[in-house]
């Protein structure tokens, strides 16, 4: 059983994502129940696999990039499940399950190597900075989803396109604030997720910690210049859409640093 | 037992026919009591809006019944060729949930005729004029609109360049309480559609025309403030949403004048809809960040699509209504009595 957790949970979410592209394909895109049962879904195989890999290793599971990858679909799904009803719960997860699905799929396919195994010494603050920062990059994640709604709102707006996307996607006022207030959550998370890491004394790469601390000043930059409103909406949500590529595509790098050699 | 529906509509008879036939909420009673006389007839709902007229009747023999509406029409109406339609079952079921559900309206889709419905039944039903099969009918039909318009588009967008602005707002600010509208030209389209912002909960609206008489009356009208043309400038930092309809010959929102005011605004966005020809506002004010222009040809361009996603749609709402005529064509047949 426990070897069909995670293909089942990457199996909703292409369920969910299916539909949207159905849904769009046939030009009725609505965002139904149909995405939230997928999530729901989706998300509660993750938590049972994390749960029993979690009891396996003894802490954790967070100690390779396949686990990684794996943890951090989870706290996007997790965050979105929080935050969604705020903010068009439907449509929101039409966005995340194609993003979450695709990390799914390449930490199952793609050259991440395969899930710990054995038992790992637990300590406490550093799982609790490792699963704070993990969190804090779903919060991300959902935060650039909540951008590209906002990119593609912005267009249907200024080319007067009157498709589906335009009447089922939430006001771009509502998308704006909902990209801003992720990113400031994310930002809290991660910066408490950092001082947890300084307070376990743990050794940290200088290649790892400048790379984590160019990401936490990237986005804290955003969010000043998007309080002093010199950075307007579209390029917060362009920023927050760039900036988490960047931390998604440096998480090899970081965890190959992070594993013990 | 038989549905019968004797009536007229927008699509055969002209409005001073129509109003012939109108039947006020006053005279429902005594109208249903009257045609409760004739033979054959077990009981009926009178549907009367600006663009139907419509009788629903059960009966155990129809055309004794089509006979005797007819004759009561022409007594009432003084019309002896009032282009009077007749459907007996299953065509008249089909006709209500049709009616129902939007597609026999003036305006493909509109939904008011679902609420017209559901209050002529209520004062049938309120004069005891219903039977079982006119009870199952209209709830049936209440289902099939109700599904109609969640399952297919036939209510999708809007149908005129006053609601189209109203959606637009919509999907740029949501929430359009504590918005700040201000019109620039006080003409009857920009007026409609102020208006139309203004019934959705825009708090402040702010005139401006060359002739300031006009402005303060507008403004009185919409409960809003008037403000001389030359300085509309001065009051542009908190509005939301820009109404141009002036007969200016050249824009006067030219690119160059707008974006040392949009800095002052923190970001806000900015909704503006050019209604003059010729245009007020330079079509690359558009390309400006936060700005969302448009035109009266794309705000017209948007009605029409709208149209013609609803007219895609009809094929689809055909083949629901017909399922469900046959559920109750089915039911009716199981139902059917002299008593019902």
């Amino acid at each position: 059983m426990e070897g069909h957790l995670l293909p089942g949970a990457t199996f909703c979410l292409l369920v969910s994502f299916g539909y949207t592209l159905f849904t769009l394909g046939a030009g009725r895109f609505r965002a139904g129940p149909v995405n939230l049962v997928a999530i729901l879904g989706g998300f509660l195989l993750l938590t049972i696999d994390l749960r029993l890999r979690g009891l396996a290793q003894g802490s954790c599971p967070i100690h390779s990039l396949f686990d990684v990858l794996v943890f951090m679909s989870w706290s996007t799904l997790l965050v979105y499940l929080l935050v969604g009803p705020a903010y068009h719960l439907s449509l929101l997860g039409a966005f995340t399950s194609p993003l979450v699905f695709l990390v799914l799929l390449f930490a199952q396919l793609g050259p991440v190597g395969h899930p710990a195994t054995g038992r790992f010494t637990r300590d406490p603050w550093v799982e609790f900075h490792a699963a704070l920062t993990l969190i804090a990059y779903g919060t991300f994640a959902l935060a650039a989803v909540a951008g590209v709604m906002y990119w593609v709102q912005d267009r249907q707006l200024k080319g007067r396109k009157a498709g589906a996307l335009l009447y089922n996607l939430p006001p771009i006022t509502d998308l704006g604030v909902a990209n801003a207030r992720l990113l400031w959550l994310g930002f809290s998370l991660l910066t408490a997720g950092f001082a947890a890491g300084f307070l376990s004394g743990m050794q940290v790469n200088s290649v790892k910690f400048l790379a984590s601390a160019v990401i936490w000043a990237g986005y804290g930059l955003i969010l000043v210049l998007r309080r002093t409103h010199h950075l307007p909406p579209r390029r917060t949500a362009a920023a927050s859409i760039l900036v988490f590529a960047i931390a998604l595509a440096s998480l090899p790098a970081i965890q190959y640093l992070s594993s013990p050699k | 037992m038989n549905i019968v529906c004797a009536g007229i509509s927008h699509r055969n008879a002209a409005v001073d026919i129509r109003e012939k036939f109108a039947v006020g909420p006053h005279e429902i009673g005594e109208i249903l009591a009257r045609i409760r006389r004739i033979d054959g007839l077990a009981g009926a709902v009178i549907l009367s809006t600006c663009n139907r007229v419509e009788y629903y009747t059960a009966s155990v023999c129809p055309l004794r019944v089509m006979d005797g509406l007819r004759g009561f029409l022409q007594e009432r109406t003084g019309m002896e060729d009032a282009p009077l339609y007749t459907h007996d079952s299953p065509a008249s079921i089909r006709h209500l949930f049709r009616v129902a559900s939007g597609l026999e309206s003036m305006v493909l889709g509109e939904t008011e005729i679902l609420g017209q419905i559901k209050q002529a039944y209520a004062a049938a039903s309120g004069c005891g004029a219903t039977t079982r099969h006119l009870n199952k009918l209209f709830q049936h039909a209440f289902r099939v609109a109700k599904q109609v318009r969640s399952e297919t588009q036939i209510t999708r967008g809007s149908t005129s360049v006053g609601a189209v602005a109203v959606d637009l707002a919509g999907k740029i600010f949501g929430d359009l309480s504590g918005r700040t509208v201000m019109i620039l030209g006080a003409g009857d389209t920009s007026e409609r559609t102020a208006r139309s912002l203004v019934s959705r909960g825009v708090r402040t609206v702010i005139v401006a025309n060359r002739t300031f008489d006009r402005a303060a009356k507008l403004a009185g009208d919409i409960g809003g403030m008037a403000v001389h043309f030359d300085h509309w400038q001065n009051t542009f930092d908190n509005v939301d949403i820009l109404i141009c309809s002036t007969a200016a010959p050249h824009p006067i929102i030219t690119r160059e004048k707008i974006e040392p005011l949009l800095g002052r605004r923190n970001g806000r966005p900015l909704f503006v809809i050019d209604l003059a020809v010729p245009r007020d506002v330079e079509p690359s004010v558009n390309e400006l960040e936060n700005v969302y222009l448009y035109d009266i040809d794309s705000l017209d361009q948007i009605v029409r699509q709208s149209l013609d996603v609803r007219r895609a749609e009809v094929v689809r709402c055909e083949k629901m209504i017909e399922h469900h005529v046959g559920d109750y064509v089915s039911w009716m047949q199981n139902h059917s009595s002299f008593l019902a």
